[in-house]
């Protein structure tokens, strides 16, 4: 009897020291979770989900505080892809987007720098006082810098 | 000289095809007279289109140079008969779905005048650096039918030691027999361009594979090996049998060794190269003449008399076809390239390119069952030559799942057609396997500008923090400034900026 209950409560301890051992060490998996989310996001950086970038969006839906749905520029293959991975129902997308890139009407813009300041990705060049241009290939279609212009000279372009 | 058909590896699968090839060999090679009108696409296999150095209205010559590549991947393109430049615009070309491409259209003023001729001396003598950029002078690309540019598979194949190289004359497909015409009238060039290719390799040892059912080929191949006495050149035979003619497939055939997933031949130390190649080498290395011309075969039971005919670039399919007798009552079905790789294409005037080794005209549309569900027979994956399972890439590929595409090796699939060939339900596998590679390329793309945009994102951000970080140790360091500056210079600016102030006031 004696003999029983000391070596239960010998391998209870070893399996919980184990344990332990096995959570100090290993990364935390919720960082783990945020990056793989992170990786099915766009990167538009766009902020339309509400949060300031892809990787809080992430952490959001990691957390439990945002829904699936939130991201346009994904479209509908994000959300089946992060329903894939989070073992969450598919629902439909709030709101929609078509792919579009930004141009600058270049004859109308005032170097106001206005823009250049709002694009995430550094995608406008440009210089205070001269005309700005959009690196089209860099765009990720954000919109982020129209509002921004105060001489309505940038528009969303959809590409083909 | 004989040519051996033990020694072989073996290959997963494929299929005996009826051949038809008999009555495109039967006569000579026939001339293509130079049309009226030439056009030439100066679209590349990647990189973007090559760039014009003529202007609408110039006149050039025969082996002049019309477009060079814009970047590093292309060919250079060459008028393949003197006369004017009329247009550079888009016209129809053979793509599959149809679809136009930049063109430079030059009118013939059938004098055929060449440029000078470029001596490029002894080519035993030359470096093999200097002989690449030579072969790329010449506009040579692959003429298997994947133009990839050969001194560029030449430039790899030099970095990673390659120590065979194989001139591929199987042509495996039915109806086409231009390489078998090329091999039987000009051995020569044949043996010559793989003389030519090993100085550029420094490749140790050649082997010329032509397939069994070429018996005149290999007999006059043989000859001209044992005039020439060249001991790095062999001759082999292989079994007739689609796909034999595929590079990995041919690599598996003499070397037994297996092209690893997603590699080249020359991961296992082989370079593949078509006879017709060879022959285009030797033609301007030896002979002066670039790449400006082609044999090809018409054949179809659309056409009068299948042949195999000789014909400048540029020409349009119609003109071929005239050369073969014309059609035969009202075609239906024009195909540039085999009945199973080949492009069926609506309209021949397209012009004929370095890739047309077959102009098809079939008096009937193929006639296709109707498709019906899968059962699962497994016999897609039997004849597999790449040892795919095809009946399960369609299930993925159906569901659009990339993962599933991935794991199951879609990126190997050589298209060459013969799983919708044995399947007994008639799915189109191969439509819809070159779809999901379509797909996939696009995920990928899209996977890596979202990465770029990534980076982009937090190379931004931590600029700004870096920006703000430096905006505030610059204040400290100033605010650290005064205090040390002790308070009489605190009073001493105080009372400026009140001056300052009284004199604005006033």
């Amino acid at each position: 009897m004696l003999l029983a209950v000391v070596t239960i409560t010998a391998i209870a301890l070893l399996a919980g020291v184990g344990l332990a051992f096995v959570y100090r060490r290993l990364p935390a998996p919720d960082g783990d979770l945020v990056d793989e989310v992170d990786k099915l996001l766009p990167q538009t950086q766009c902020a339309q989900c509400g949060f300031p970038g892809c990787r809080p969006y992430a952490a959001a839906i990691v957390e439990g505080s945002a829904t699936i749905n939130l991201c346009p520029p994904g479209g509908d293959e994000t959300v089946r892809r992060l329903a894939r991975l989070l073992g969450k129902d598919v629902i439909p997308l709030a709101g929609s987007a078509i792919a579009a890139v930004a141009v600058i009407n270049e004859a109308d813009c005032i170097g106001c720098y206005h823009c250049r300041n709002a694009c995430p990705v550094d995608a406008i060049v440009g210089a205070p006082q001269f005309m700005h241009t959009v690196i089209e290939a860099e765009c990720t279609g954000c919109e982020l810098c129209v509002a921004p212009c105060p001489v309505d000279c940038i528009e969303m372009r959809p590409v083909a | 000289m004989t040519a051996p058909t033990y020694d072989l590896g073996t290959m997963h699968g494929g299929l005996r095809l009826p051949a038809f090839k008999h009555e495109s060999t039967s006569g000579p090679v026939r001339d293509v007279a130079i049309p009226t009108q030439l056009v030439l696409p100066i679209e590349q296999r990647a990189g973007g289109a090559a760039q014009p150095v003529v202007r609408v209205g110039q006149s050039v010559l025969r082996g002049q140079v019309i477009a060079e590549p814009g970047s590093g991947t292309g060919v250079p393109v060459h008028a393949s008969s003197s006369g004017r430049v009329v247009a550079i615009e888009s016209r129809p070309v053979a793509r599959r779905h149809g679809g136009t491409a930049p063109c430079i259209v030059i009118e013939c003023d059938g004098r055929d005048e060449a440029m000078p001729a470029q001596r490029h001396g002894q080519f035993r003598e030359i470096a093999p650096a200097d002989l690449l950029l030579q072969i790329l002078d010449g506009g040579i690309a692959g003429l298997g039918g994947a133009v990839f540019p050969t001194a560029q598979k030449l430039m790899q194949a030099r970095s990673a030691e390659v120590e065979l190289l194989i001139l591929n004359g199987v042509e495996c497909e039915p109806y086409i027999s231009c390489d078998d015409m090329l091999m039987r009238t000009r051995a020569e060039a044949v043996v010559g361009g793989a003389q030519i290719l090993l100085q550029a390799l420094q490749a140790g040892t050649c082997v010329i594979v032509v397939e069994s059912d070429k018996p005149d080929a290999l007999a006059r191949l043989g000859e001209v090996l044992a005039d020439t006495g060249d001991e790095r050149i062999s001759l082999k035979q292989v079994p007739t049998i689609y796909p034999s003619g595929g590079e990995d497939q041919l690599v598996q055939l003499i070397t037994s060794r297996e092209v690893p997933t997603g590699g080249l031949p020359t991961d296992v130390g082989c370079l593949v190269q078509n006879v017709g190649t060879a022959a285009a080498v030797h033609d301007w290395i030896v002979g002066n003449e670039p790449l400006i011309s082609r044999i090809t075969t018409v054949s179809g039971d659309g056409v009068a008399t299948p042949v195999n005919v000789r014909a400048r670039l540029g020409t349009p399919l119609a003109d071929v076809v005239r050369a073969a007798g014309g059609y035969r009552g009202e075609p239906r079905h024009l195909l540039v390239g085999g009945p199973m790789t080949g492009k069926s294409v609506t309209t021949d005037e397209v012009p004929l390119v370095k890739a047309t080794n077959c102009v098809l005209v079939l008096a009937d549309a193929p006639t296709v069952g109707t498709e019906r569900p899968c059962i699962r027979c497994g016999d897609c994956a039997a004849v597999c030559p790449v040892r795919l399972q095809p009946q399960q890439l369609l299930w993925y590929a159906n569901a659009d799942h990339e993962d599933g595409l991935r794991d199951f090796g879609l990126i190997d699939c050589i298209e060459c057609g013969c799983c919708d060939l044995v399947c007994p339900s008639h799915i189109r596998l191969t439509a819809a396997f070159r779809h999901a590679k379509g797909r996939i390329r696009e995920l990928a793309d899209e996977k890596a500008r979202a990465e770029r945009a990534r980076q982009r994102f937090e190379a931004r951000d931590e600029r700004l923090q870096r920006a703000s970080r430096e905006r505030e140790a610059e204040l400290a360091r100033q605010k650290a400034a005064a205090r040390s500056a002790g308070p009489a210079a605190i009073a001493e600016i105080l009372a400026r900026k009140r001056g300052k102030d009284e004199d604005a006031a006033e």
